[in-house]
């Protein structure tokens, strides 16, 4: 079977975002970019699900700026067959992505698309779900574990207070929690590779979708930074200013 | 304007994450609860007890899948203004999904409610707020709990009516489920949370964290780090990618303090950190922070309390 992972552009993880001071954002410029790490996990089983002889071709999507062409090197190095770029400079919600997926869908027809349960930046946690309910397909979100079982996934899901199993028909949805795998790094070699497999560059004008944002931003601030306390030289001194201090215990 | 909020519950009573995102439901119009999955009939029950709720729709009992509740929470849709679900693994799972099939734009883990359009929510992990004005003819979003002081669990007396039944596309099916069995209380809900990080070196040693949280009557939470390493259950990770706590008390012990882990705990009201590195960040954000080795301090705070 074709698989689909879609893969977004974010401020890498390690950075610490400041807020602009004009409120309109927070500050993207000369920050490090990588591949959303969630994203990561989704390519990483895609990858695994290949060298299990289940998926027979990665094709990895991102939709975003031009520079996402680096985020679909990375998933190519990590061992996707080919990229498409949906090229669109400005915000993209996740609904929008799911429709410009929706049709990246039609045109290839995999059985199984692979996300990451959530992006770092927005934090929304939506677009696979979204691109489930558009297609009218299957769901199995923050996956631990999947198999594949006659012509559906069985997936493991991380559900508050423990795991859930469910059986989801194929064609299907999935999105990659935390300890669905953990990613490989991309050898010297297969980077060298990457860069000889094929992207493909469509708009979303090319595809059809309307991706007029739904929400107005109106500021981003800071939260309230809260005060460092005190150190308290010993146990028995911290249970004494839980009790009667604090008076938390 | 008429709020549908979608329950979730456990042993016949609402959770209270619910109960903030009533909370939050109220600051928007008159508020319907929609209680469905195995056991919905005990907890609709409870949940027509909630102050300030008008109605309680009962669904079918049994278990949960994202197809069929979607489409059932689409066709009650058109009665609704908002529709509202706390941001949870099961609110997180169908709300997307609804959204979309309004076509609509969902808004997760909604911190802040301004006006019937206008919500405020965390992005970059919590190290901003956006204040975002939805254009679309409803909302569907996802109530971050700790933000909403909940209602109380009495007080009410709501209609209870069984929710019209909505077709089940088929496209998924329920195989189980391992749910872990804890006397202490769900880490959401604590009043006194105390979280391992990757110094506890492994999953034997969170035994002694185990101790002093028996002692207070506490949830056991772990940072990313310790997760990743295999000492705790995801279902423990307290940060970005877990559980939002804001407990009255949360106890960090060797956690140096991720940004994505204080996104999931700097709420709390009070903070302490135990970490023998004192330039530890945890340090930053702390009320009281003792620097010491963790296998000598926590054995030492659990017999201590016990005086």
């Amino acid at each position: 079977m074709k698989v689909l992972v879609p893969v977004k552009r974010v401020v890498d993880y390690n950075v610490k975002v400041r807020v602009k001071a004009d409120g309109s954002g927070v500050e993207t410029a000369n920050v490090k970019m990588s591949m959303n790490p969630f994203d990561e996990i989704a390519v990483e089983e895609a990858v695994r699900l290949k060298e299990k002889g289940v998926a027979e071709e990665i094709v990895a999507v991102s939709c975003g700026p031009n520079a996402a062409q680096e985020q679909l090197r990375t998933a190519l190095a990590m061992g996707a067959d080919r990229g498409i770029l949906v090229e669109h400079d400005g915000v993209l919600e996740p609904l929008a992505v799911a429709k410009l997926l929706k049709a990246i869908v039609g045109k290839e027809g995999p059985a199984l698309v692979i996300l990451g349960k959530q992006a770092i930046d927005d934090d929304m946690s939506a677009t696979g779900q979204m691109l489930a309910a558009l297609l009218g397909w299957g769901q199995g979100t923050f996956a631990s574990r999947i198999e594949k079982e006659g012509d559906a996934l069985k997936v493991t899901r991380e559900v508050d207070g423990g795991l859930e199993t469910v059986s989801v028909k194929l064609p299907a949805i999935v999105t990659a929690d935390l300890r669905l795998n953990e990613p490989r790094y991309a050898s010297l070699p297969n980077i060298m590779k990457a860069r000889k497999k094929p992207i493909e560059t469509v708009k979303p004008a090319d595809l059809g979708v309307d991706v007029t944002p739904r929400l107005r931003v109106l500021k981003v601030e800071e939260p309230a930074k809260r005060q460092a306390g005190r150190k308290v030289g010993s146990v028995e001194e911290l249970v004494a200013v839980l009790r009667n201090e604090a008076k938390v215990i | 304007m008429t709020v549908l909020v979608l329950a979730d519950h456990k042993d016949g009573a609402l959770t209270q994450p619910t109960r903030s995102t009533v909370a939050a439901a109220q600051k928007l119009g008159e508020v319907h609860l929609l209680v469905a999955g195995e056991g919905a009939g005990a907890a609709s029950a409870a949940a027509a007890r909630l102050p300030g709720v008008a109605k309680v729709l009962t669904g079918a009992e049994a278990p949960v899948l994202a197809e069929p509740l979607a489409a059932q929470l689409v066709a009650l849709a058109p009665g609704y203004s908002h529709l509202l679900a706390p941001a949870s693994a099961a609110g997180r799972n169908v709300m997307p999904r609804v959204a979309a099939l309004l076509d609509m734009q969902v808004l997760s883990d909604v911190c802040g409610v301004v006006d019937a359009d206008t919500f405020i929510r965390p992005i970059y992990a919590g190290n901003a707020l956006a204040t975002v004005k939805s254009a679309d003819a409803k909302k569907v979003m996802t109530v971050r709990a700790t933000s909403f002081d909940p209602v109380p669990a009495e007080g009410g007396t709501a209609t209870v009516e069984a929710a019209p039944a909505a077709a089940d596309p088929g496209l998924s099916s329920f195989l189980g489920a391992e749910i872990v069995k804890s006397e202490r209380p769900e880490l959401t809900a604590a009043r006194i949370v105390i979280s391992g990080g990757r110094a506890m070196g492994s999953a034997e040693n969170f035994a002694i964290i185990e101790k002093v949280a028996d002692r207070l009557g506490a949830a056991v939470g772990a940072s990313r780090a310790a997760v990743d390493a295999g000492y705790a259950a995801n279902d423990m990770q307290v940060g970005q990618t877990g559980k939002i706590v804001a407990p009255e008390l949360y106890i960090a012990v060797g956690i140096s303090g991720a940004i994505q882990h204080l996104a999931g705990m700097k709420d709390s009201k009070v903070i302490v950190a135990i970490n023998k590195d004192e330039e530890a960040p945890i340090f930053q954000v702390a009320d009281y922070g003792l620097v010491a080795d963790l296998f000598k301090a926590v054995p030492e705070l659990e017999a201590e309390l016990a005086k």
